[in-house]
């Protein structure tokens, strides 16, 4: 009933052709989207700005990375925090060098670096595949940590090897460290990730998408059908490298402010944005931010659920919050192993006859 | 039906949660405790936790607060990781009247809210860790790291190293070498021992050891083929004890390793057993037990049943325990002085702020809090936000620690130049003009 796309005639390409073509789920979007722009700058402080959304928003934007290189290439990696590392440490490396630079450039500039070392480590891809690939982008992972430690202009020579980040502005608006507005800092990742997610969306629709999916499903037949897989395996790694990155800039300047290599971007990182994607869907745009939904804010859910309200102690709730998130991992799993995107599908089909199942 | 309105309940719930937090009562003295008793850094978060925990409680339950106003402790888990320590610091910085020091036992976690706490008006009080040109007051208004920084720290153990081998003349050609927690924290030393190993001549090497330092075989390796005449150590958590393990199985010679005072209590030693007896490290406060404020907490809290971690009775008096407890003390000897100053009780952060730069705590102030002979007298000035500096040596016996030094200055020669090098440069860096103290 609620999803019924009968009488919803497409009399041209282009409404053929077009994002969501079904009309409920353009509805639910604007919605969103108005919801998001419109609705929650009003009681947005700097709790829900720093510990809930922005950490949500910037995880979607590496786990919509990692999904393009995993999810719809079929390429496995496992080197997610180092490449969010190259984004962090770049955008210092442009903010301290170019003073003057507007925040949206030092992010382009943290992207297309990113995206460089990530061309160059996807190189080995075309010898390599499955779990040996894993092992390979596992490497890059430890390698570029070790690198960010061991050379000291990565971090301008501070005596403790951490960078920090400096007022800096996007379009005039003050957009890093605490003297931003909440708001401001909200908005400005909002528009990002709204923006890369849209271009994600067409790109995995268009003549590329296609050709990594078809990389992902079969590699021979691909190629026998015409595709260079090594192109594609290249583009899949630098676009996915080059979201991963301005993510990773954004963790540094937008949210925390200050970062260290082995602990902002250390091997646990790569493994939680995998799971964001195994948990939200593979090869899909929406499972992206499901699954950095469900990772980032069950913790803090729980966390105030059992503190706040059943007036458990903090260390208690920890364990018990440790326990819960693995099993929930598990659950989701068995029940439902292809993510939560998939799920969302099956609520969409039953909505389509629902209250009249047969 | 009913199980989706326990979802939407449920659900409700978690989103109005800090919401509801917010919501105002009567005024109290609202202290975050920053803890960590989950993960590698558990055993050394848990008893500072506990030793800041209880002295704050003793205080409720003993003279019914502070002047008359009630302290309310507010724990948040952090797990010593930087991002959890943001969300903490966010969740519990408006809870109740408003959080009024923040003690985040981790360097990470301070760089995170040196600049937060700046603009949030709430004072840092990095006890002994954390970024040490805040010993800069002039500059950073907002951070106090007294009793001694890192470099103080560094500085006061060569000296130390002078002594035992006979005068500072004698380092000349000595091996020294520094296995460090490869992190802001671990790294902190290393600037100030290459400018000391300039000045004296001895030979300085630091070997790092990534988190959580569960694996350290190849680092002692090294150490055994470079046989260093002295091991400094900056560790934190189960880094210690391993280390101490290494050490012992490499037989290196307990009385010629020494710790940074966050790598000398008693869970870093008891695992090596009888090996580690003779291990050293740094200290600015006394173990055990024996002072009147302990039995206070033992009266009050412990035999009252009415500790927040009652199972912890007989290890009050550890070092961590002794150091959270002293880090409480002086913070309730900065809110009497914040109170007194603005000659309110609803006191602020901002005033707390205040409190803390006035802290005068000396020999006959501490005898009256019952803790006479339990650490070093402590005066801030708005210039100097790192205090009296001192450092002495501590010596792990085999069943107890005993300080086994004087206090040492440190070298200010070749630390305050370094000092005023880093902490203008974050001035510069982050616009920020230089306060004039008078």
């Amino acid at each position: 009933m609620l999803y019924r796309e009968s009488g919803q005639f497409k009399t041209s390409y282009d409404a053929d052709q077009a994002v969501f073509p079904i009309l409920q789920d353009r509805l639910c979007i604007i919605a969103i989207l108005a919801f998001a722009f419109l609705a929650v700058p009003f009681f947005i402080n700097d709790y829900w700005a720093n510990a809930v959304l922005i950490p949500f928003l910037v995880y979607s934007l590496a786990a919509l990375g990692l999904n393009i290189l995993t999810g719809y290439c079929g390429q496995l990696s496992l080197g997610t925090g180092g490449f969010l590392a190259v984004g962090g440490y770049s955008s210092f490396k442009l903010m301290t060098s170019f003073p003057e630079l507007d925040m949206i450039l030092v992010l382009g500039g943290a992207g297309v670096t990113t995206a460089l070392v990530g061309l160059l480590f996807g190189l080995p891809s075309l010898r390599i595949k499955g779990f040996y690939l894993a092992v390979a982008t596992l490497a890059a992972q430890f390698f570029l940590i070790w690198l960010f430690y061991k050379v000291p202009w990565f971090y301008n020579y501070n005596a403790t090897g951490q960078i920090n980040v400096f007022p800096r502005e996007a379009l005039g608006f003050l957009v890093t460290t605490q003297k931003a507005d909440p708001v401001v800092r909200y908005l400005f990742t909002l528009s990002i990730v709204v923006v890369f997610a849209l271009a994600a969306k067409n790109m995995v629709r268009g003549r590329f998408g296609r050709m990594w999916m078809a990389i992902r499903d079969m590699d021979i037949a691909a190629e026998l059908i015409g595709i260079r897989p090594f192109l594609m395996k290249l583009t899949a790694f630098t676009v996915s490298s080059f979201y991963i990155g301005v993510a990773g800039a954004l963790i540094f300047s937008v949210w925390l402010g200050a970062a260290e290599s082995g602990e902002t971007y250390g091997i646990n990182e790569s493994f939680l944005v995998l799971f964001m994607i195994i948990v939200g869907g593979l090869g899909s745009i929406l499972g992206s931010f499901l699954g950095a939904g469900f990772i980032v804010l069950m913790p803090i859910g729980l966390k105030n659920l059992l503190v706040d309200w059943f007036g458990m102690s903090a260390v208690f709730a920890k364990h018990l919050e440790i326990t819960t998130f693995g099993v929930l991992i598990i659950f989701f799993l068995i029940v439902e192993p292809h993510g939560l995107a998939r799920l969302w599908q099956i609520i969409k089909e039953k909505l389509r006859l629902w209250p009249f199942p047969h | 039906m009913k199980l989706r309105n326990w979802l939407v309940a449920a659900a409700a719930a978690v989103v109005a949660m800090p919401l509801a937090a917010v919501s105002a009562s009567a005024y109290e003295l609202t202290i975050p405790s920053m803890d960590y008793r989950t993960g590698p850094y558990a055993p050394n978060g848990i008893p500072f936790a506990n030793g800041w925990t209880d002295y704050w409680t003793m205080l409720n339950e003993r003279d019914g607060g502070i002047n008359g106003v009630k302290i309310k402790v507010v724990p948040c888990e952090t797990a010593y990781n930087t991002k959890q320590g943001v969300e903490c610091y966010e969740k519990t910085k408006k809870e109740g009247s408003g959080a009024l020091v923040y003690q985040p036992l981790s360097t990470g976690i301070t760089y995170q809210l040196i600049p937060k706490a700046s603009v949030d008006n709430i004072p840092i009080h990095s006890m002994g860790y954390g970024r040490t040109s805040a010993a800069n007051g002039k500059i950073f208004k907002w951070v106090f790291n007294f009793p001694a920084t890192y470099w103080s720290q560094a500085s006061a153990l060569v000296k130390y190293i002078g002594d035992k081998e006979g005068g500072m003349g004698k380092l000349k050609g000595k091996k020294i070498t520094l296995v460090y927690h490869n992190s802001a924290y671990g790294k902190e030393p290393i600037r100030t021992l290459e400018e000391l190993s300039k000045k004296h001549g001895f030979k300085f090497t630091a070997l790092a050891v990534d988190h959580p330092g569960q694996e350290q075989k190849a680092t002692w390796l090294k150490i055994r083929r470079d046989k260093p005449d002295w091991i400094l150590m900056w560790g934190w958590g189960v880094m210690n004890q391993v280390a101490i393990k290494e050490a012992a199985s490499i037989r290196f010679p307990m009385d010629h390793f020494i710790g940074v005072w966050w790598s000398g209590s008693e869970n870093d030693v008891k695992p090596a057993g009888a090996a580690a007896k003779g291990y050293l490290s740094g200290a600015f406060h006394q173990p055990g037990k024996n002072f009147q404020v302990h039995r206070d907490i033992l009266k009050h809290l412990y035999d009252a049943g009415k500790a927040p971690h009652p199972d912890f009775k007989d290890r009050v008096g550890e070092v961590l325990y002794n150091r959270g407890l002293v880090a409480a003390l002086w913070g309730s000897e900065a809110v009497r002085a914040a109170m007194k100053i603005h000659n309110t009780k609803e006191i602020t952060g901002a005033m707390m702020r205040d409190g803390y730069e006035a802290l005068d705590v000396d020999a006959a102030r501490l005898k009256e809090l019952g803790a006479e002979g339990l650490t070093i007298p402590v005066k801030i000035t708005c210039a100097n936000h790192e205090g009296p500096r001192k450092v002495a040596v501590q010596q792990w016996d085999g069943k107890a620690w005993k300080i086994v030094s004087d206090f040492y200055d440190p070298d200010m020669d070749v630390i305050q130049p370094l000092i005023d090098e880093d902490s203008a440069k974050f001035a510069k860096e982050n616009n920020i003009t230089p306060r004039d103290c008078k």
